[in-house]
């Protein structure tokens, strides 16, 4: 049963084939069996978990018929979650219990999921590998050598290895979606703003979504519909009507224009992972989309503009772990200054500094004009190219990332690791959905199509993926974890 | 040399709202430390700003007030600073496009010339928090009941020349907002706060020359001593030939003496950048004008209207206006005793000291201004005299009844009866025969005297006009 997608699993309960507490056992199980290697939990609910599957039953009894009642998830450990530790990823929160729930963790609770824990990610959500966890880093379940991707890497394997039924990630370059294409599960970054980020640990404000990883494009319907939403608490979030994402998923693709964007099948690509997007591009032509190739000129800059606006924001967002309030305090400081020196030099990762020296160097007198002001512009010229383009199309598709999971421990230079997020950045800097689906395995490994969609559509960018999930089956390939057994 | 002094002011005045800039937290001031302070201005992980649409109104009313350029598309900033009263690490700012542009405000200096100072700019910002360094050995306390609450930062153009200008424009500003009713302008708990941008120059040089900021200046008094110690300290260099040092400096009250505080030369580079958890705030022209129509008439539109409708000196204009509270009192006092003047002189003299002596606010009065209009009504209707009015007023103090019961009660009431003051008179004249005899044979001074003879015997109710009438008639 655990390894059904929620919209079976849902179906089950319905039916009473199975009750949420034996489903929550289940995965219970399961995570016993296996988290201790992949690591993909850094704090596992187990009794809160049971109470609300209890909880779900009983409401299921008095004739609750919400969709996701009794499924249960993992949050990535970004989202603040009401008397559970919530770390980021780090040890500057490794003890920090928030006293409130995100607006998403709020939400998920009002449908009556159950929670089975908070899942392992880079600190704060910085890398493309989850090796910067002060947790430790996370075992990609098709080959315990490789990495996950990052950072939501923790949600990506956790759904990949059916150590929950679904997951909740954020995606501020592509952590949601290139994680996702490593571990074969299917990642979807909403349109900025769509979900609220009340509670979601900020990392760079203006490009930070929250969005769902699990098992298909029907399932990350079933979750945005519960995700998305204006929210007051978020100034930020959207006013734009949401729909049932489930109702459109079904709609034809006859005469559905894709964009392929040249610059995404250049230098830098693998020959197989490109091999297997072209193998997708004909499903969508046997479905009726005609296919194009266009261009996004100023993609090439994407990675750099992210680099200098991503660590601003960053360098601020991250000021308030100064060990006065919450969170880590060095021992025995003797003054002010030697307090914030060491909390932040001893709490913080390499890779969270780095951000932050780089932040604040972009950030300062003198450089601001050369580095913050130029990126903003560089900003707005990658949304335009987005803009014109889809006067043309409806989806662009691509690959999510140029090759399949990495070795742990493969790129220690960071540039190298943030080349890892070239096709997917551009998507955040222009605010854009994008969805990372399976499409393929080379060498035993999963890789990931990438499909961007226009502002807020949303509904169009699932139903697509939806129809190339039911006509094709690479989304339902499992890794195979006998081998982990001990 | 002959020196002149430039000074511009910035002035922060914290905004009225129930709850704070960004946050719902109350704002009331004197709470238990930190009982005022939620997740938001905790700075927990994960929560956000969300701007008070009150605070924005306030800022909007006091752009149209001093007829300033409203900022139709204004940007909150991030000011970047480690301190531990900042929570977030960051202030959030308005930088390059404030809520307020351009205004003026005039102020009158003391030959009663009018001058005009122009305002540079006003924008939002929230106010940290508290550090407490009493009560903690070795250790520092933090109080964040204030982080967070709302502030209007009013920039002048340096066109101030001296400290009793710049005393001018802070009281004009204090009158201003209280009539907009944004703050309750209180220096002393901090609700409006002064820092100085004070250097000068040799008269007749164009260029400025170094400033020192003064801050910590929380009276009008004290306005005036720093501006003034921290002149002649500039002056007591340069004419020892030194140089100034841009720099900021402490005001102590208690030593009259200005300290420096930190070098400007090492400045912090506090990294602004536009906050990126708030998108721009966009106003529209119909958003505008609703908060124009609200406007209050203005301490100098309703100065105008005292001078051309009452009749009253611009001076006694100029007082009775310097707060809403106290014209809004001398426009009742009009209505019961129709005499303008003398309502003005009443409210600016006895009430005004009345109030001062005891430190009130006006609202705190025991005489509130229904009650002084019918006193003076009653001096306009021979009741009472003018003297007699002021023990009344005395009265009134310790008994809240009306007027006329008060007169009635203690037999103030004025004789107006003729037999009775005549019989007065004539008693008076019989008993100082020798007086008589004086001013019958030219010694006109005597007279004051039988008139305080025939007063003291009527315990001061006499009518005054009557009493002099019938001393004339049978002096003769």
């Amino acid at each position: 049963m655990i390894e059904k997608t929620v919209a079976e699993l849902s179906t089950a309960l319905a039916r009473g084939d199975i009750s949420s507490v034996e489903l929550t056992q289940a995965y219970l199980h399961r995570i016993n069996q296996y988290n201790s290697h992949l690591n993909t939990y850094i704090t596992i609910c187990e009794d809160t978990a049971l109470k609300q599957a209890r909880a779900a039953d009983k409401s299921r009894s008095e004739g609750n018929c919400n969709p996701l009642l009794g499924v249960p998830l993992a949050h990535k450990d970004i989202f603040c979650t009401k008397g559970i530790t919530t770390t980021c990823g780090s040890r500057m929160l490794h003890n920090f219990v928030s006293p409130y729930d995100a607006t998403v963790v709020e939400k998920f609770n009002a449908a009556g999921v159950v929670t089975l824990g908070k899942t392992n990610m880079d600190e704060f959500a910085m890398g493309s590998s989850n090796e910067t966890s002060y947790f430790g880093p996370v075992k990609n379940p098709w080959d315990s050598s490789r990495v996950p991707g990052g950072s939501s890497g923790g949600s990506a394997a956790a759904v990949a290895a059916d150590l929950c039924a679904m997951a909740t990630g954020t995606d501020t370059g592509g952590s949601i979606r290139q994680p996702a294409a490593f571990c074969g599960v299917t990642g979807f970054k909403p349109s900025y703003g769509r979900v609220s980020r009340w509670g979601m640990i900020a990392f760079a404000s203006s490009l930070d979504q929250a969005g769902p990883i699990c098992k298909s494009a029907e399932d990350a319907a079933m979750m945005l519909n519960v995700m998305a939403g204006l929210d007051e608490k978020d100034s930020t979030s959207a006013d734009k009507a949401t729909v049932d994402y489930t109702r459109t998923l079904n709609d034809s693709l006859e005469g559905l224009k894709i964009g392929i964007p040249r610059q995404h099948f250049a230098e830098g690509l693998s020959a197989e992972v490109e091999q297997k997007i072209r193998d997708a591009l004909k499903v969508f032509e046997s479905l009726g989309a005609t296919i194009k190739e266009i261009d996004l000129p100023n993609n090439h800059l994407s990675v750099s503009a992210y680099y200098v606006i991503a660590p601003a924001e960053a360098s601020a967002n991250l000021s308030r772990y100064d060990g006065v309030r919450y969170g880590y305090r060095c021992d025995g400081p003797v003054d002010l200054e030697d307090m914030y020196k060491r909390s932040r030099s001893e709490g913080f990762g390499e890779e969270v500094k780095r951000r932050i020296m780089v932040g604040t160097y972009a950030l300062s007198a003198g450089f601001y004009d050369a580095y913050y002001r130029k990126a903003q512009k560089i900003r707005r010229l990658i949304r335009n190219d987005f803009l014109s383009v889809f006067k043309e199309v409806d989806v662009i598709l691509g690959p999510t990332s140029p090759h399949t999971a990495f070795e742990l421990g493969a790129k220690s230079d960071p540039v190298a690791m943030y080349l890892e997020d070239i096709y997917t950045i551009a998507v955040n800097l222009a605010g854009l959905p994008g969805i990372s689906i399976p499409a393929g395995i080379v060498s035993g490994l999963p890789i990931g199509l990438h499909m961007v969609g226009s502002d807020f559509n949303e509904a169009k960018v699932l139903n697509v993926a939806h129809q190339f999930q039911i006509n094709t089956d690479w989304h339902s390939r499992k890794p195979n974890l006998i081998a982990m057994e001990g | 040399m002959q020196w002149e002094t430039v000074i511009g002011l910035e002035v922060h005045v914290q905004l009225a709202t129930k709850s704070k800039l960004f946050s719902g937290s109350c704002t009331t001031f004197g709470a238990e430390p930190n009982t005022q302070a939620n997740i938001f201005d905790l700075a927990l992980p994960g929560t956000l700003p969300v701007l008070n649409a009150d605070a924005l109104k306030m800022a909007v009313r006091f752009g149209l007030a001093i007829g300033a350029e409203i900022g139709m598309r204004s940007v909150f900033d991030r000011k970047n600073y480690f301190y531990p009263d900042l929570p977030k690490g960051y202030q959030v700012t308005q930088l390059d496009f404030p809520i307020v542009g351009k205004g003026e405000l005039s102020i009158e200096l003391e030959d009663g010339v009018e001058k005009i100072i122009g305002v540079t700019r006003a924008h939002m910002e929230e106010d940290a928090g508290k550090s407490l360094h009493k009560d903690f050995q070795g250790a520092t306390g933090i109080d964040l009941n204030r982080a967070g609450t709302p502030l209007l930062e009013i920039v002048s153009e340096p066109e101030l020349r001296s400290a009793k200008e710049a005393v001018a424009y802070l009281k004009k500003l204090h009158s201003i907002i209280r009539y907009l009713d944004i703050s309750d302008g209180n220096m002393a708990q901090g609700s409006m706060r002064c820092d100085a941008n004070v250097s000068i120059r040799p008269v007749g040089e164009s260029e400025f020359g170094t400033r020192a900021e003064i801050k910590n200046i929380n009276s009008f008094k004290f306005v005036e001593k720093a501006i003034n110690h921290e002149v002649q300290r500039q002056q007591d260099i340069l004419e020892e030939g030194g140089r100034i040092v841009q720099e900021t400096r402490l005001y102590d009250s208690d030593l009259d003496e200005t300290r420096s505080m930190r070098s400007k030369e090492v400045a912090n580079d506090y990294r602004y950048f536009p906050e990126p958890d708030l998108l721009p705030v966009v106003i529209d022209g119909a958003y505008v004008n609703a908060i124009r129509e609200t406007l209050p008439e203005l301490p100098d539109a309703k100065r105008a209207r005292f001078v051309e409708q009452y009749k009253l000196s611009d001076y006694d204009a100029g007082v009775l206006v310097t707060s809403r509270e106290l014209a809004e009192f001398y426009e009742v006092v009009v209505t019961k005793c129709d005499d303008p003047k003398l309502a003005a002189n009443w409210v600016t003299v006895e009430l005004q000291g009345l109030i001062n002596k005891n430190n009130w606010d006006i609202s705190q009065s025991p005489i509130q201004a229904g009650r002084l209009g019918d006193l003076i009504a009653r001096i306009l209707d021979n009741t009472i005299s003018g003297k007699i009015a002021k023990t009344v007023f005395e009265a009134m103090l310790e008994d809240a009844s009306g007027v006329d019961s008060i007169i009635e009660r203690k037999g103030l009431k004025q004789v107006t009866d003729s037999g009775e003051i005549e019989a007065l008179v004539d008693e008076v004249i019989t008993n100082n025969p020798e007086q008589v005899e004086q001013y019958r044979s030219g010694k006109e001074k005597v007279f004051g005297f039988f008139v305080g003879q025939a007063m003291k015997a009527s315990k001061g109710k006499a009518n005054p006009a009557q009493l002099n009438d019938l001393l004339k008639q049978k002096l003769k």
